[in-house]
């Protein structure tokens, strides 16, 4: 009975990416006229799983079947002739073009000549239909991100899909932006539309799909459940797992003075919308405050801040009783704070330059490395040898261009520059994210050891494990604000309060 | 052929050769690799550069012995190929600087001119008495030189740190406001009885050439090369040093490479862009000043056939180091010299053409590893 009403049927789905098993065996079907929740934490899969729907990446095994017909894609155009299509969390849109040139962009009709005065009023009629508002006129670097999005939406619905795929919608929207694209959403499965919703908010899937889908490192954790028939702290649960906490040796905490401390800092993100609220937090030398959260909730601007590469629109940041706000990078790095960025090739390393140019990035202005204004290389060279050794760096040698260097021989070299020069404060963001079992211990065991020897350690992971494994206390950050400072090591709480399930009461009181 | 099922599969669509082209990066360039992939392009280019000559019914041989003959055939045209070679250096440093910090300064035409004219007005607004000391003038024509330069690479380079102005666009059209200030100058103010060209300057202000030491030695009768060579050798040493062997040198290409990543080492982006342009045009300036002071010795219209934008190509096959910017340039003063001696003129120019798109192409061999594998 059920089978036949379904629209779209994925059977044994299998996606591998070098190194990464991306989906194992994923089946997922999506109704006719409903709004499919698909819940995941980041890397869990989800977004492949459509990818894959949607004609953008092919499939190793598995079958995909479109109103009970099995369909095979070459490109995502093929699955849009099916009805299919994706929006992805990064617009592919023209800035200086208008709403009616993009979507009408890559299509046969109009043959030749634009008469676009035409066009406007299709999209105008087609956007009224939906409740989608966006002059066709306008040109898309004059709309906000919400509109931008309707622009992507109606380009879809302009090419008569049937089935819409939204990869994770209200990243960038404002919270009455997220209220008006649920009621473009409802409207829009009224008039006979079907939609996968992909996020890890709980409380938005639970308001707005019809059934849940979980997946957990690539595979399905649940399937097609009733959001009545299911808990916050169920799907938290589904989503982050019931992980094993194995023991690293761990000597009993000693902390000593407040080395950081953050008192009601702001900041904003990239594009401008505010990333951190009035964040509040303490960590001591010797102990390892966990930082847990779910990606994107403002972990990288509260790193940002503190090591000063990042305006705070207020409160203040004081190192050993030092202010770093709104000071410049070079500040905080002679004040003793080491900072493992989250992104080792864009942030944390300059890819053509040796192993050795990059050890010495943070202690060249001083002596033995500078010798008046010139650089001692015979220094550099033999630190970096050192290093090398220490920290087990595998390459041909230390003039060897760090691009070419693996992902945990990278964060080696990272890690022996920020960890050999004694930190009074280490910022660890991500630590060990795309590394190897091994080389995850390794790092882990490296943090310890700072912290045994004194140092303060702020770790940000969306590794729950690892934050249990290491943290002497425990926050959780979300959406820019700390929901829980010095909660006892539960997974099923911090899971919760990672997706937002814990923040219901206040946010229902916004909207 | 062979099999019949994956053809159902997957459609060919091209015709299928024995051999299958695979192209992998390499994971290290060994030494050797990058001078003998220089050599390997450069004898190619004069290969299809005598193809050329050929197919338009001339004689390659021939013609390539009159380049190097009109080029480096005896002391005497390998000293003008010198003088050809001084303001290439100059202007070839400028640009490597800049690019090393990934600032596309192609303002060292308009640099160059600048500082032709700062050190003219040392010279002719009587900044510098008649009578000084040959020694004096021409330390304050040398200063000026390059003040005036490096003025004209602060603009764009202040407006690219602070507002974020592209520099390209600044940079070219400032080539022409500093053409055209030269014109009001030589047109108007300083024009010499309605010719567009100054009074000669006095010969304290004039760089000492070879053909000076003639009385003691006559080998250097009438041999050209001037005193600005030896500044622009000093200048490729010292940027050397400054990019490879000084912090700020460090800074500079660790903000070329990644300059998120030097902005997380703490280094101040805003300062150094405006310290390096200032340096790149201040060394196009020394490049004009010694053109005036050592060949021509007076501002005229012309002074430079496109060095500063010659200097960019310089830089290029440098592979923006400073002191292989010495030889390339001697190998382009050459050929400019030879295309005066040649007709058509055209013919060096060719040749230029060629050797510049082969060593640029030849990189890809650098950087990947290339191999026939026999097809299953």
């Amino acid at each position: 009975m059920a089978e036949a009403s379904n629209l779209v049927e994925m059977r044994g789905i299998v996606k591998r990416f070098p190194g990464v098993l991306a989906n194992e065996n994923v089946d997922f079907d999506l109704r006719s006229g409903e709004i499919h929740g698909l819940l995941g934490e980041n890397g869990a899969g989800k977004s492949t799983l459509m990818s894959v729907l949607a004609g953008l990446y092919k499939p190793e095994a598995g079958t995909i079947l479109v109103r009970g017909v099995p369909v095979s894609f070459n490109s995502p155009r093929d699955a849009i002739a099916l009805g299919l299509g994706m929006i992805h969390q990064h617009f592919t849109l023209i800035d200086s073009h208008t709403v009616t040139e993009n979507i009408l962009l890559g299509l046969d009709d109009p043959p030749f000549l634009m008469r676009l005065s035409h066009y406007d009023e299709r999209m105008a009629v087609t956007g009224k239909r939906f409740g989608l508002h966006v002059s066709p006129t306008a040109k898309i670097w004059q709309l906000s991100v919400g509109e931008q999005q309707r622009v992507e939406i109606l380009k879809m619905l302009y090419r008569g899909v049937e089935v819409l795929i939204m990869d994770e919608p209200t990243s960038v929207l404002a919270p009455q932006e997220i209220e008006e694209l649920f009621k473009t959403l409802r409207s829009m499965v009224e008039q006979g539309k079907s939609i996968v919703f992909i996020s890890h908010k709980l409380h938005e899937v639970m308001s707005i799909a019809d059934r849940i889908s979980v997946l957990r490192q690539g595979r399905v954790t649940a399937a097609g459940i009733k959001p009545a028939g299911t808990s916050k702290a169920e799907l938290a649960n589904l989503m982050v797992g019931r992980k094993v906490l194995f023991e690293i040796e761990k000597k009993p905490k000693e902390p000593g003075e407040v080395v950081l401390e953050l008192r009601g800092v702001s900041a904003e993100n990239d594009k401008g919308l505010p990333a951190l609220h009035k964040v509040g937090l303490k960590v001591r030398s010797g102990e390892i405050l966990g930082l847990a959260g779910v990606a994107g909730n403002g972990q990288t601007e509260l790193g940002e801040v503190i090591t000063g590469l990042r305006r705070c629109t207020g409160g203040s940041i004081l190192v050993n009783g030092k202010e770093v706000a709104n000071r410049p990078a070079r500040v905080p790095i002679e004040f003793g704070v080491a900072h493992i960025p989250e992104d080792r090739t864009h942030v944390g390393t300059a890819p053509n330059l040796s192993i050795t140019e990059n050890v010495i990035m943070k202690s060249y202005r001083h002596p033995p490395l500078a010798r008046g204004r010139s650089l001692n290389r015979h220094v550099a060279r033999e630190r970096a040898e050192q290093l090398k050794q220490e920290y087990t760096i595998l390459a041909p040698s230390v003039e060897t261009p760090v691009r070419l260097l693996s992902g945990g021989n990278l964060q080696r070299v990272i890690l022996a520059r920020e960890l050999s020069e004694r930190p009074s404060l280490l910022i660890a963001m991500q630590p060990t994210r795309g590394l190897d079992v091994g080389a995850i211990e390794g790092v882990q065991r490296l943090l310890l050891e700072q912290r045994d020897s004194g140092a303060a350690i702020l770790l940000v992971s969306e590794e729950l494990e690892e934050i249990f494994t290491l943290s002497d206390r425990i926050a959780v950050i979300y959406e820019g604000e700390i929901v829980g400072d010095g909660v006892e090591a539960e997974a099923e709480t911090v899971g919760l309060l990672m997706t937002g399930g814990a923040r219901l009461p206040k946010s229902e009181a916004t909207a | 052929m062979t099999s019949s099922e994956s053809a159902k599969t997957r459609p060919t669509r091209s015709i299928r050769l024995p051999f299958e082209v695979q192209i992998e990066p390499r994971l290290n360039v060994p030494r050797w690799l990058s001078p003998l992939v220089s050599v390997i392009a450069i004898v190619l280019a004069l290969l299809l550069g005598a193809l050329v000559l050929k197919l338009v019914g001339g004689d390659p041989v021939r013609a390539y012995v009159h380049i190097a003959g009109a080029a480096f055939g005896s002391l005497g045209v390998f000293s003008d190929t010198l003088v050809k070679a001084t303001p290439l250096i100059m202007t070839g440093l400028a640009c490597s600087i800049a690019f090393q910090m990934k600032l596309w300064n192609i303002g060292a035409e308009g640099q160059f001119y600048m500082g032709a004219l700062g050190a003219s007005i040392v010279i002719l607004a009587g900044v510098v008495k008649e009578d000084t000391p040959r020694a004096i003038t021409i330390a304050v024509m040398l200063v000026a030189g390059i003040v005036f330069g490096a003025a004209w690479g602060l603009v764009p380079g202040w407006l690219k740190a602070r507002l974020r102005v592209n520099e390209i666009i600044t940079t070219l059209m400032l080539n022409y406001i500093a053409i055209a200030l030269v014109n009001y100058f030589i047109f108007g103010v300083w024009s010499e009885g309605g010719f567009q060209m100054t009074r000669t300057f006095q010969l304290a202000a004039w760089l000492p050439r070879l053909s000076d030491l003639a009385e003691q030695s006559p080998i250097f009768r009438g041999l050209t090369t001037h005193f600005g060579l030896v500044f622009a050798v000093v200048a490729a040493i010292i940027v050397w040093y400054i990019l490879y062997r000084s912090l700020w040198g460090y800074e500079i290409r660790l903000i070329g490479d990644n300059p998120r990543a030097a902005e997380y080492a703490g280094i101040n982006i805003t300062r150094n862009m405006v310290l390096v342009m200032m340096l790149s045009g201040g060394i196009a300036g020394l490049g004009g000043m010694s053109e005036i002071a050592g060949v021509v010795h007076r501002l005229q219209a012309s002074i430079s056939p496109g060095y500063g934008f010659t200097g960019i190509i310089i830089a290029w096959l440098a592979k923006l180091n400073p002191l292989v910017v010495i030889p390339v340039s001697v190998l382009f003063g050459g050929l400019i010299l030879a295309g005066r001696e040649i007709q058509p003129a055209g013919v060096p120019r060719l040749i230029q053409g060629i050797i510049l798109f082969m060593l640029i192409a030849s990189e890809v061999f650098l950087r990947y590893r290339v191999r026939l594998v026999r097809r299953p």
